[in-house]
């Protein structure tokens, strides 16, 4: 199994990230060290909180050119929740930033439905739904069942505008946004594989494996 | 047909190295092993599981963060740890055993300042505000600490607002009139307070069947439901659960394909 890397970029509690890991034979290490990421087989960008604070703290440390890297060298990279909209051109999420420009796209807040039960944020199972076309087959969906349930917790989305970039979808509220993207080894993914039980350990297998 | 799916949550109070229940949050029964319980919910299909510290004991030397670091290693599904959490290093200890949120009664009430600076430390989706509630009067309801014993003056529907507007993530709303009665849930509670704020509602405390969780999702518009007697009791399974949401048209994770 490739050495995993998940990025730390001072963000979030990797805690779970590195249990769930451990638990599928995996023996990732956390770095902050722009080369520590550069020598990775294999990388995860992991991350909650706010678009523009994560790319200060990506771009303070010298962890962009790594990431980029990676992408262009075709390594596994995988992009968590926020570190899936870092892989976009923009946010717009307080005010415009750039992102890393991997995929072609705008993180936008997800805009629901005004009916009872319709929150932002969107926390919670969610389903899967392949979007037009799209096979799963020898991706990192390889197995899963369609309408599969993941755990999400976001209010933003990345909207791919290369709709063949777009793995999965999943409605919310009336709402329907891109969960998965991915191009070649450059994945992407809005939940959280992680939390998502059998389903999430299965994809990150997926991902090891690579 | 509501348009997302609504989460089951088995609730476990642990004292001591046990998973304990109460009527009214007191009377505590033992009813078993928090890691044999917590997996059996686990592979049964919960959608998360809350740990709740009953005796919020300090967490310097805290079972419960043992019981939450061992059910991490092979639990994959969102984990809350609450019970007697004072500090933003508490949230980091238990974050660091393996919890994903925490929930904040007590000290909120207290410090409210300190909901804010655990939201901005870890994010609001960390932060779950829980409140136990006791109705005092038509349509008024007080907020308490301390599993119910002590009284805070705070109207419970103000201070959910309240919380929401320091930063909490989620809100974990708990009837201590209902609490281990198996009589159904303060539907009217959650009714008052689930569309009236911003973020998710937990309804917790009163289901003795599986029409209670359909019901306080239906009329009090609950986004998750917690429960711990009819699971801990093995008077419903959660697949049951699920089952009979379905069947009355409530979407739940594994049943989206069913109903």
């Amino acid at each position: 199994m490739k050495r995993i890397v998940i990025v730390d970029y001072g963000y979030g509690n990797l805690g779970s990230l590195t249990r769930t890991l451990a638990h599928i034979g995996a023996c990732p290490i956390t770095s902050a060290d722009p080369r520590e990421v550069a020598a990775a087989e294999s990388l995860i960008v992991p991350g909650v909180g706010a678009f523009g604070d994560g790319m200060a703290e990506l771009t303070g440390r010298g962890l962009c050119e790594p990431i980029l890297k990676a992408a262009k060298e075709k390594k596994p990279l995988l992009g968590i929740c926020l570190g899936m909209q870092f892989f976009f051109e923009r946010s717009l999420e307080f005010g415009e930033h750039a992102g890393l420009g991997i995929f072609k796209g705008t993180v936008r807040k997800i805009s629901i439905a005004k009916k009872p039960f319709c929150k932002v944020p969107h926390i919670g199972w969610s389903a899967l739904l392949p979007s037009s076309g799209a096979s799963w087959q020898g991706t990192i969906l390889d197995g899963i069942p369609r309408g599969k349930e993941a755990y999400f917790v976001h209010s933003y989305a990345g909207y791919a505008e290369d709709s063949s970039a777009i793995l999965a979808q999943t409605e919310y509220c009336d709402s329907i946004f891109p969960s998965v993207i991915s191009a070649g080894t450059t994945v992407g993914v809005q939940f959280h594989p992680e939390k998502s039980a059998e389903m999430g350990i299965h994809i990150l297998r997926n991902f090891a494996s690579w | 047909m509501i348009p997302k799916t609504i989460r089951i949550i088995p609730r476990l109070d642990i004292k001591g190295s046990n998973v304990i229940k109460g009527v009214h949050l007191e009377c505590l029964r033992i009813i078993g092993d928090p890691e044999e319980i917590a997996t059996r919910y686990y592979r049964g299909g919960a959608d998360e599981l809350i740990y709740m510290d009953i005796v919020a004991s300090l967490y310097g030397r805290n079972n419960l963060l043992d019981i939450v670091e061992k059910a991490s290693t092979n639990i994959f599904i969102p984990l809350t740890v609450g019970g007697g959490i004072r500090s933003i290093e508490d949230i980091r200890q238990a974050l660091r055993a393996g919890a994903d949120k925490v929930a904040i009664n007590t000290y909120a009430v207290a410090h409210p300042e300190f909901i804010a600076e655990a939201a901005q430390a870890f994010g609001s989706q960390c932060i779950v505000g829980s409140i136990e509630a006791k109705r005092t009067g038509e349509g008024k309801w007080e907020a308490f600490t301390d599993n119910g014993r002590v009284e805070t003056g705070l109207d419970a529907i103000a201070w959910a607002e309240k919380l929401v507007s320091l930063g909490a993530g989620e809100l974990l709303i708990t009837s201590i009139d209902q609490e281990g009665t198996a009589k159904g849930y303060d539907i009217e509670l959650v009714s008052r307070i689930a569309p009236r704020v911003s973020v998710p509602v937990i309804a917790c405390g009163g289901a003795g069947k599986s029409e209670d969780i359909v019901n306080v999702i239906r009329a009090g518009q609950a986004d998750a439901v917690s429960a711990a007697h009819i699971f801990h009791y093995r008077k419903y399974s959660i697949a049951e659960v699920k089952l009979a949401l379905a069947v009355a048209d409530i979407p739940a994770r594994g049943t989206t394909q069913l109903s």
